[in-house]
């Protein structure tokens, strides 16, 4: 039986840590849904089209649960479209946007208007919408409202929740409705003018310095609130090694918490930010290398839940400045993949398996994302196909993200991105 | 030696050479004798930040070099208007600079300075960070007094966190194998203070920090950041500030230095200022010295 929209990738390693599977087999996707997986051969002639894995990787797409898209508001920066053309070419079938865009994304319009056809996406686009109107941490927002437009979570990122009772609030109506609370842990009252991690790097290059315990302390407040209202708090992009500590002792203690990494966290320290490159600036900053270390255990103890990029594109002038004035962020959609493999993999050991549900499966639960993350039989036609042996070097210009912001222009990389499968379609394919 | 210099930003990339050549070459300067040595070359100062010593010591040293100058500050500029850094600097470059001696509130602005601008950039300040020609000058004043500065034990006292001269100075002397202790309050002097550079201490008891001190180097210290600190004056006073009395602590040659401009009874008394150990005022004419030997060298005019 052959089908005009259906596709059968063959001779490829499927990994798929849902389905408990990991060895060659073949998949068939169509209309727009994994239709089967079966032992090699097993499926030839049933489809219009045949993909040669061979020597690849098939898996579950990739979910990034943290992308800034920047629109709307900020398109010189990057659009929906570009965004997730970048996602594509990383291997991600989805990416959860947040929230802090111009206006702030706190209405079930906007929600709405972000997936709307009209922006050209590439990917799934899951909103992720503001915890309170405007992000300025005071009144919530229509939860119920936004989750019916398909807010996949809340957050207020970058603006943190400190106001103990509204982020009790906030965990609280999360709660009922089944959708986390996301934060971004930085108290910001004891950030100001900080642009780098506090150490012997900032002191030398004479900049304000972030405390580990700025983020830790938020950590732990957000932990000690989700006790107490039994909501699920996801901690955003975690850098430290005492907020993994403390959401290492929650999970003892079976709270619905789970923790985000960043591929940067993991690969790059203070010591990166060298004389004031601005493509080591972002929040929370690059770490010790004490801290690195202590991430990079967190995931080989399984403590951490996901790779996420926090993907956050911005124009060359905002860059191209003092470096205290420069904006925080980096790209990161194109170069997940290769960390994860050459750090992750190669260097410390991680087994494929491990990545696939750091990058895929635990993503699809953390945000309840129905019949992703796996290529179970049923299943949304979302694959992500990588060679783990491929070497290359990552040229930023050549990025499909409208920004170039990276610290990793120029490195040699093992493992690529050969195909991205979205519901069933080739978005992006070598 | 001739060492080739592009621009000097700080003391970290300076050769333990290049610094001996440029203090060498400072302390043959001869301020009161006017030479045409950079005759035809313009030099830039570009000042974000107000200074009255480091601006009129680089163009006294400029000038007495035959070289001519012009001040570009934000107010009554194009910098007043939203230009970027960059493009000033290319500005400023295209309209026939030789050099741009630069000061600016923010640590790392010359870098990134000295990456888009082809001319030699000097950095007069960068915020906390650096301060090279301060440094320069304080070893071309400590070696006047000092056969050497290895051995030496050199107590910089005050507000170090917020200092560029106590960077630059403890990066320097680290190099030539002195012992730099940083004394003050724990805000001003943190533990972190001490990983700066080999053989820098930071100690919370100026009066231990003191004994057996051969150069004792106060820094200013601003009503706003004891205040910023929750720091009461009158506790700073009692604990940290230059005595003839404290002096006596140390060593009886040792020099007593401040990078000015000098708070009389803030970080020091008049007594300790005016004192005969005081060589504040030397410093400031090592400094019109050093930064000739500065420009002379980044302008390709040095011999």
């Amino acid at each position: 039986m052959k089908d005009m929209d259906s596709l059968l990738i063959v001779r490829g390693r499927v990994v798929d840590p849902a389905s408990g599977v990991d060895q060659e087999m073949d998949v068939l996707l169509r209309d727009g849904r994994v239709a089967a997986v079966a032992t090699p051969g097993k499926l030839r002639g049933q489809a219009k089209r045949t993909f040669n894995a061979k020597g690849c990787i098939v898996t579950p797409g990739f979910i990034d649960l943290h992308v800034h898209l920047r629109e709307p508001g900020q398109s010189h920066k990057e659009t929906i479209a570009t965004g997730t053309a970048a996602a594509a070419a990383g291997g991600f079938t989805s990416v959860c946007a947040m929230p802090n865009t111009v206006p702030v994304n706190d209405s079930a319009e906007i929600t709405r208007w972000m997936q709307a056809p009209e922006r050209g996406a590439l990917v799934n686009v899951f909103p992720i919408a503001a915890a309170t109107v405007g992000s300025l941490g005071e009144k919530l927002t229509n939860f119920a409202a936004l989750k019916k437009a398909g807010a996949v979570a809340v957050t207020d990122d970058g603006k943190p929740i400190l106001d103990d009772r509204v982020m009790r609030g906030a965990l609280r109506a999360a709660s009922g409705l089944k959708v986390p609370v996301v934060q971004h842990a930085e108290d910001t009252r004891m950030t100001v003018n900080c642009s780098m991690n506090l150490g012997a790097t900032s002191f030398r290059l004479g900049l304000h310095g972030m405390s580990n315990a700025a983020e830790a302390s938020i950590v732990e407040r957000d932990i000690a609130l989700a006790r107490a209202t039994r909501g699920h708090l996801h901690v955003a992009h975690l850098s430290t090694r005492e907020a993994l500590e403390a959401v290492r002792r929650a999970k003892k203690t079976r709270l619905r918490v789970t923790v985000e990494v960043t591929p940067h966290h993991i690969t790059l320290v203070d010591k990166n930010v060298g004389d004031f490159n601005t493509h080591c600036k972002m929040n929370p900053p690059l770490r010790s290398a004490a801290d690195r270390d202590a991430l990079i255990a967190g995931i080989l103890d399984r403590t951490i839940d996901a790779i996420a990029t926090d993907h956050a594109p911005h124009a060359f002038h905002e860059k191209q400045v003092e470096f205290e004035r420069a904006a925080f962020g980096i790209t990161g959609l194109e170069t997940a993949l290769p960390i994860a493999i050459t750090v992750l993999h190669l260097h410390f050991k991680v087994p494929l398996w491990r990545i696939v549900e750091l990058l895929s499966s635990n993503p699809a639960k953390i945000f309840s994302l129905k019949g992703r993350g796996t290529l179970a039989k049923g299943a949304h036609a979302d694959v992500t196909i990588f060679d783990p042996g491929k070497k290359w070097t990552f040229d930023a210009t050549q990025s499909h993200s409208k920004s170039k912001n990276t610290p990793f222009d120029g490195w040699s990389f093992t493992g690529r991105v050969v195909a991205t499968i979205v519901d069933g379609k080739m978005v992006y394919e070598v | 030696m001739k060492p080739h210099l592009r621009s000097l930003l700080g003391i970290e990339q300076l050769t333990t050479g290049q610094i001996e050549a440029i203090v060498a070459l400072a302390r043959r300067m001869d301020p009161s004798r006017p030479s045409q040595l950079l005759h035809g070359k313009r030099v830039a100062l570009l000042f974000y930040e107000s200074s009255t010593r480091t601006r009129t010591s680089f163009e006294f040293a400029a000038k007495t070099l035959g070289a001519t100058t012009t001040l570009v500050t934000p107010v009554s500029s194009s910098i007043e208007k939203g230009e970027s850094l960059i493009d000033t600097g290319w500005t400023v470059a295209a309209l026939g600079a030789d050099a741009i001696v630069m000061r600016h509130a923010n640590s790392g602005a010359v870098y990134l300075l000295a990456r888009y601008v082809q001319v030699p950039i000097v950095n007069a300040g960068d915020g906390m960070h650096q301060h090279p020609s301060q440094a320069l000058l304080d070893a071309l004043t400590i070696t006047n007094h000092k056969k050497k500065l290895n051995g030496l034990r050199v107590v910089i006292v005050g507000d170090v966190y917020h200092s560029r001269v106590a960077r630059s100075n403890a990066e320097l002397l680290s190099r030539f194998g002195a012992d730099i202790v940083f004394a003050g309050p724990p805000d001003f002097v943190p533990e972190i203070s001490a990983t700066i550079a080999p053989g820098v201490t930071a100690c919370h008891d100026l009066n231990i920090a003191l004994q057996g001190a051969d150069v004792v180097m106060a820094l200013r210290v601003q009503k706003e950041r004891l205040a910023g600190k929750d720091i009461r004056i009158e506790d700073y006073i009692a604990n940290y500030q230059i005595t003839p009395q404290r002096m006596k602590l140390a060593k009886p040659d040792a020099i007593l230095m401040h990078p000015g401009p000098v708070i009389r009874g803030m970080e020091l008394t008049s007594e300790a200022a005016d004192s005969f150990q005081s060589c504040i005022h030397e410093q400031v004419r090592n400094g019109v010295k050093t930064r000739m030997a500065i420009l002379a060298m980044l302008l390709g005019a040095a011999h």
